[in-house]
């Protein structure tokens, strides 16, 4: 049921809590250079808050290879359909 | 006025570590500083950031050094630069089980797995001597929590890595009961606490170094917290407690002496036993007792001649039972007793009543708790720590016994009218001198508990103390007060630093319990007389300003002192020339120098 856009809508309240800045609007191509304070350890904080919020379980590989927001939120879609 | 109250949802403080650090620093601007380092044996940036906002929600504002990854063997043995710059006044030491290395086999001889034990201990016992030897700083050292798997299953055998860590845990007690100022932070329980299938997180381990579960976090950090806020005696001194259903079951105004539940006859009377014996407990280790509950007084009272009750009405120091609201009923509670609100902990099953306090005196600690389980009574209690201890006193086994002394001098200030005539019928007996190693943990305890009296507001650890004890630099006095009623212990404190012809006061204070007894003269004789001793012409004091500490503003200018200046924040600095100075102490026999 859930297509890629309701995905990124739920995505940007975590990004906006887990980077203490409302003013975050999620694109597609949003990656980690482009929002300050993203760094490996705010990393895992926005993985788990992720994973808790959607209740599934990232494996150690999948997360490396995602080069942007939007294949974070397509990695999300295939996930809850299983 | 702290917004985070036990339990919490560790889920969100993770999530919005961030937003909760950046209100908690836009409500409050007055902040005590404290340096601490971090020496980690896995990834402690998160344990950190959420010690920081524990802290800060406190009132302490921390300033970190964290070692890198895993490095906290060679930063406090082999040293560090940047950590030596950085001068901590708390050390915590962030092992866990993973840091055991050379774990035994259950194959091992004995002597391998001795050798083993020892090894282990002696690779600690080089980082606290270390540490020691360069830092003037409080340790805290974690010990070890229960290991991720036991291959024997459920049995410990005599070389199982679980008996091994029972024995190295005692090691760490022991060696901390003998060396002041090394505190073991207790993960062993915490660990038991959360649930060993909950703590370890293998994966997150291999994955992020992660010692524990990122879940719990939050409660590993809140556990840190509530030890450095007992070490530095930030915590609570007044427990203030509701009757009908909080003290006992049922409503003894209706149910009446016999109907209430209390005692071995029932689930339910055993439940509020408990929870009695508990409060006594506190009661017996210092913690003051109060009632605020909404009684006939004589009903209320009754209640505690029930043969099963545990607690006595003179286990109380302050007894409000009427129609009043409760929060007029619990600032009375703490002006009677002179201490500030902040000071309280209230504890009602009635919900309506807790909003009631938590609304109109917000500085009051007002847990929630379910009367379904009484027990949880205990779990607020002790999960917020208000009333976490790392030394027992002598002082704080008395001190309901002091208070209730106080009530009767206060009826005797009454009956004699003549207030010179009162401070003379009480036979004040004082021991005046410089600090003694026997009375340091008081001391220390003293320093960081006093508000009121209090002209600098200075905070000293333990470690402080002795070094300023052993200084010729410093002039340090203490002063213990006894009276026809009994034992006050030690009331009062000041240390002098010598600066040429000058003695510049850094710390003075009293405990409330004494105020208008003259003890400020006594003290102010004494510290001249050392003055002179060392040479000293001049007396030099500092007020500083806190929202506490009004009552010693004009301090200074009672005694004499000139004003020197005075700055933007009203800090002001004092002088007094003390070779023309008068004695002043009239009422108090010292008996001891």
């Amino acid at each position: 049921m859930s297509d890629v856009n309701n995905i990124m809508q739920e995505l940007q309240p975590i990004f906006r809590d887990v980077f203490d800045d409302d003013s975050i609007i999620l694109t597609n191509e949003t990656n980690a250079s482009m929002i300050e304070d993203w760094d490996s350890l705010s990393h895992i904080r926005l993985v788990v808050a992720i994973e808790k919020h959607f209740k599934i379980k990232f494996a150690f590989g999948e997360l490396q290879d995602l080069k942007d927001v939007g294949e974070m939120a397509e990695l999300i879609r295939t996930k809850l359909e299983d | 006025m702290s917004e985070i109250v036990w339990p919490f949802d560790c889920d969100t403080l993770m999530r919005k570590q961030k937003s909760f650090k950046r209100r908690i620093l836009e409500r409050n601007n007055n902040f005590l500083t404290k340096k601490i380092a971090i020496l980690g044996g896995s990834t402690t940036a998160d344990i950190k950031n959420l010690l920081e906002i524990f802290l800060l929600d406190e009132g302490i504002k921390p300033e970190f050094y964290e070692s890198e990854y895993n490095k906290f063997y060679e930063d406090a043995v082999f040293g560090n630069p940047q950590l030596e710059d950085f001068k901590p006044e708390i050390i915590i030491i962030f092992t866990s089980i993973c840091n055991i290395i050379d774990q035994p086999k259950i194959t091992d001889s004995d002597e391998i797995f001795n050798l083993k034990l020892e090894n282990e201990f002696t690779k600690f016992k080089n980082i606290w001597k270390s540490l020691n030897s360069k830092f003037n700083a409080v340790i805290i050292q974690n010990n070890f929590d229960v290991p991720f798997s036991q291959p024997e299953g459920n049995i410990l055998m005599p070389h199982s890595f679980g008996r091994f860590v029972n024995l190295l845990n005692e090691k760490f007690l022991n060696y901390s009961e003998q060396n002041s100022g090394l505190y073991i932070h207790d993960l062993n329980r915490l660990s038991s606490q959360i649930g060993l299938f909950k703590w370890h997180n293998r994966s997150q381990y291999h994955a992020y170094k992660f010692a524990m579960n990122y879940d719990i976090f939050p409660e590993v950090a809140w556990s840190l917290k509530k030890l450095i806020c007992a070490i530095l005696g930030r915590v609570k001194k007044c427990l203030v407690l509701d009757l009908d259903n909080t003290l006992w079951g049922g409503v003894i105004g209706d149910d009446g002496l016999n109907g209430i539940k209390i005692g071995h006859e029932t689930p339910e009377g055993e439940a509020f036993t408990e929870f009695q014996n508990y409060v006594k407990s506190l009661k017996d280790r210092g913690v003051i007792l109060a009632v605020a509950s909404k009684n006939y007084e004589d009903t209320a009272k009754s209640g505690f001649t029930h043969p099963d009750s545990v607690l006595k009405f003179d286990d109380f120091v302050s007894f409000k039972a009427n129609w009043e609201p409760k929060n007029l009923n619990i600032s009375q509670i703490a002006k009677e007793i002179n201490i500030g609100l902040d000071s309280l902990v209230f504890i009602d099953d009635n919900p309506a009543e807790r909003a009631i306090i938590k609304e109109n005196l917000p500085e009051v600690s007002v847990p929630e708790i379910d009367p379904a389980d009484v027990s949880s009574y205990i779990r607020a209690i002790e999960g917020n720590g208000y009333f976490n201890t790392v030394a027992i006193s002598d002082d704080d086994i008395k001190r309901t016994q002091t208070y209730l002394q106080n009530k009767q001098r206060a009826e005797l200030e009454n009956i004699s009218g003549n207030y010179d005539e009162f401070l003379k019928s009480l036979d004040m007996q004082a021991e005046i001198s410089s600090f003694k190693e026997i009375y340091f943990d008081r001391i220390t305890q003293l320093t960081n508990k006093s508000n009121q009296f209090n002209l600098t507001t200075k905070r000293f650890t333990l470690a402080d103390i002795k070094n300023i004890s052993s200084d010729k630099n410093f002039i340090t006095v203490y002063c213990r007060l006894k009276d026809r009623f009994g034992d006050n212990g030690i009331i009062s404190l000041a240390i002098g630093e010598i600066s040429g012809d000058e003695l510049k006061i850094i710390l003075w204070l009293m405990s409330c319990r004494v105020l208008k007894r003259g003890v400020e003269n006594l003290m102010l004789d004494h510290l001249v007389k050392a003055a002179k001793l060392n040479r000293c012409s001049k007396l030099h004091g500092y007020y500083f300003p806190t929202k506490k500490n009004l009552m010693v503003r004009d301090h200074y200018k009672n005694f004499g002192f000139e004003l020197l200046s005075s700055d933007e924040n009203n800090n002001t600095e004092w002088t007094l020339n003390i070779n023309n100075y008068v004695t002043k102490n009239k009422f108090i026999n010292v008996t001891e120098e």
